[in-house]
């Protein structure tokens, strides 16, 4: 279908640089700054959790004070000061609001200049017959709305806020919760397990096809807040779903912490597809502001022949530092890495994946698409680890780097392990740069140098972007565009 | 006035001198060829024509339509009507042909103050051109020339031009690589657009298109001059004789 999507003509219909920098004004109600104890306790009775989610929190939060900032990572960046952020900022509501149409007129013109529907006989902006969306909304800290709750719950979709989950659904949400990525993990996934104000829930039960898109759509708006959103998705037995995710920010000169948790499981023949287009404000030309977004990212194929594909295009924030990864635990199980990053100006991107291969037979497949240009610097990190057990195992990792101009960087660093002589691994990488030939080509036929670069940009990252489910395919061939103005002449 | 004036045309490639005095008048209508041996600047001179990069006119200047070209960037000129069809065209992987000439197509039509055509209008716009040149228009579901033989790339270049409707087109060696039934079918291309509004260059190595392709002039450039300009009858004197006598007094 990506074919049919002309990419150029929604570059020229829009405007020039970030355009969703601007600042909603809504009252706010913000726990004070800095974080200790009494902050995630605070956090948790606004949260009105249950005492063992104040205690897995705590717990947290005590061996977060025991460890220290990862630093291998190439990017740089001053040291962060975590007592000088609000861990805590919600919209002011009397009380969550029991329709969409009692939602602040704020909130909703927000989501709207944003594209995002929050009426459910809406569809995302400009794309005609595309399928229905379900959408929650996370604004700061909390889910301010969700979409088509009622019409999945009749099939047994469970589509919600995090918060609700904890409330609604303990037994699903206890079994889960931390599975994936403990809360030990490292040094952010544990932050984020003290911290956590929101995010997505989802149950899809046994054998069910999830009839839509399901979506969460990220918005910072206040000063000096971090988020930390936590995300858990289950397919039970069977079970199939596809999840997209989406973030922007307002532009602001300070540095602003964006650090989630997202735990995948999917259970025997049970499929998750889980899309991200994260367009974080990335500063500006010089490196001031911008999110850092620091993410851990984790499923696990516990099942047999079940299925975990992840396609993220990063083309915002100031620093990206994420590796979606699969733990393939099922036998016949498969894990799927389909990323785009663009680094423009300044900006820092250290992304790439960790298949962990354990049962037989498993197999993963690794397509990484990376442009860097301005005077940024990207590199792709991997892991692909072959278990003792891991009989037949295969994985097929294809990096490819694309520079533009001669101030960027570009770096790949693939750690491969393998522990079972029947195994395979297959990696490929390449660096290039658009050609004189090529751009000169395009101009001949008429087209301006920047159309030249984002139609050659588009081409090179085409095999991921078909990946994208089509509401979102438009979306990001707009933003490969946009994210690469001002990189030529 | 003529479509294309090009007075006293020096340019060098590298600091070096390629192109050393060219003059040339070409009349909307008329179709004229460039023959001339390996190394004369038929190449530079259909770089310099549509203003590519590192190719710099140190002398002269070229009026098109009365206008400055050389004032003009490269695909500001394209936008004005002047094509060039690639010796060596390009491969532009993982873009769609279809979605590269729509791109170029539009860029054009906003140009020229019209609406750009949605996806159907173009595709059907397209396969029209294609049927008429005998042009198979399958080849575009494919990305921009990658993998193509050669025969299918110059049929790419001969669609793309009909599809752009230049009113200057250059074709850089056309001809070579081809076998004898793709040369026709180019040879007919070009034929088919041949019209009172548009002038041609033929840029080319061997008499043998101009078998297919009868010119209103041929020009014979050596050592980045034209030494000498005639008829048709020039290129089949020339098939007899080489180039020997035009490189010796050129020198």
């Amino acid at each position: 279908m990506v074919a049919n999507v002309d990419a150029l003509e929604q570059v020229q219909s829009l405007g020039e640089q970030y355009k969703y920098g601007f600042v909603t004004d809504i009252d706010v109600d913000l726990a004070p700054k800095g974080l200790n104890e009494d902050i995630v306790r605070l956090i948790s009775e606004k949260k009105g959790d249950p005492e063992w989610m104040l205690e897995w929190r705590l717990k947290a939060y005590r061996h977060w004070l025991t460890m220290e900032e990862p630093r291998w990572q190439k990017v740089a960046f001053a040291p962060i000061d975590f007592q000088d952020a609000y861990y805590y900022a919600a919209p002011k509501l009397s009380d969550k609001p029991k329709s969409l149409d009692e939602i602040d007129p704020k909130l909703l013109e927000t989501y709207e200049k944003l594209g995002i529907p929050l009426k459910e006989q809406e569809v995302l902006a400009g794309v005609e017959g595309a399928p229905r969306v379900a959408v929650d909304a996370v604004f700061d800290s909390v889910s301010v709305a969700t979409t088509y709750k009622a019409k999945l719950e009749e099939i047994g979709v469970i589509f919600c806020s995090i918060s609700e989950a904890i409330k609604d659904h303990p037994e699903l949400v206890r079994k889960y919760l931390g599975s994936v990525v403990p809360y030990a993990d490292n040094f952010y996934a544990t932050l984020n397990s003290a911290v956590f104000t929101d995010g997505s829930f989802v149950y899809i039960p046994k054998g069910v096809r999830c009839p839509m898109e399901l979506s969460t759509y990220f918005r910072i708006n206040q000063e000096n807040t971090g988020q930390f959103e936590r995300t858990l998705i289950i397919a039970d037995e069977g079970a199939h779903v596809s999840y997209l995710e989406g973030c922007t920010a307002p532009m602001r000169d300070e540095h602003q912490l964006h650090a989630a948790v997202v735990e995948l499981i999917t259970l025997d023949d049970a499929e998750i597809k889980y899309s991200t287009v994260q367009n974080w404000y990335p500063g500006d030309a010089e490196g001031r502001g911008g999110i850092f977004n620091f993410v851990t990212k984790r499923g696990a194929c516990r099942g047999r022949n079940s299925k975990i594909s992840w396609t993220q295009v990063e083309t915002g924030s100031a620093i990206t530092w994420k590796y979606p990864s699969c733990i393939l635990q099922g036998d016949n199980s498969v894990g799927e890495f389909y990323s785009v990053a663009i680094t423009n100006n300044a900006q820092q991107a250290d992304t790439g994946t960790k298949m962990i291969h354990i049962g037989k037979n498993t197999s993963s497949r690794i397509i990484s698409k990376g442009i860097s240009t301005g005077r940024a610097d990207q590199t792709y990190r991997g892991l692909v680890r072959m278990q003792r057990g891991a009989h037949g195992a295969r994985n097929y990792t294809q990096c490819d780097s694309l520079l533009i101009g001669d101030q960027c960087g570009a770096h790949t660093v693939p750690y491969i392990e393998c522990q079972n002589p029947t195994a395979q691994v297959e990696h490929e990488a390449t660096t290039s740069r658009i050609g004189d030939d090529q751009l000169f080509y395009c101009r001949q036929r008429g087209l301006s140098n920047e159309e030249a670069v984002s139609l050659i940009v588009n081409g090179f990252c085409r095999e991921v972007l078909q990946t994208l489910p089509m509401e979102f395919a438009v979306e990001a061939q707009k933003l490969v565009g946009i994210s690469l103005e001002g990189s030529v002449g | 006035m003529a479509l294309l004036e090009i007075r006293n045309l020096h340019a060098t490639v590298d600091n070096k001198p390629i192109l050393n005095g060219v003059d040339l008048i070409l009349d909307a209508g008329e179709v004229h060829a460039i023959m001339g041996p390996n190394g004369s600047g038929k190449s530079t001179l259909s770089y310099v024509l549509a203003g590519r990069d590192g190719y710099d006119v140190t002398d002269g200047e070229v009026l098109y339509d009365g206008r400055d070209l050389l004032a003009m960037e490269a695909d500001e000129r394209a936008r004005e009507g002047v094509f060039l069809a690639f010796q060596y065209p390009v491969e532009i992987p993982g873009v769609a042909g279809l979605t590269f000439l729509k791109t170029a197509a539009n860029a054009l039509r906003r140009h020229r103050g019209e609406g750009e055509l949605d996806a159907m209008d173009f595709l059907k716009f397209v396969r029209d051109k294609a049927d008429s040149l005998d042009i198979n228009a399958d080849m575009l579901k494919r990305a921009v020339n990658e993998g193509f033989s050669g025969g299918e790339k110059k049929r790419m270049e001969i669609l793309q031009m009909a599809v752009l409707e230049p009113r200057l087109a250059i074709l850089d060696e056309t001809d070579s690589g081809l076998d004898i039934d793709a040369l026709k079918v180019v040879a007919d291309g070009v034929n088919a657009l041949r019209g009172p509004e548009r002038g041609m260059l033929l840029i080319t190595h061997y008499q043998r298109m101009l078998d297919y392709i009868v010119p209103d002039r041929v020009h014979v450039l050596a050592h980045g001059r034209i030494v000498k300009s005639g008829d048709k009858s020039l290129a089949l004197e020339l098939e007899a004789k080489g180039y020997g006598e035009y490189l010796d007094a050129a020198e």
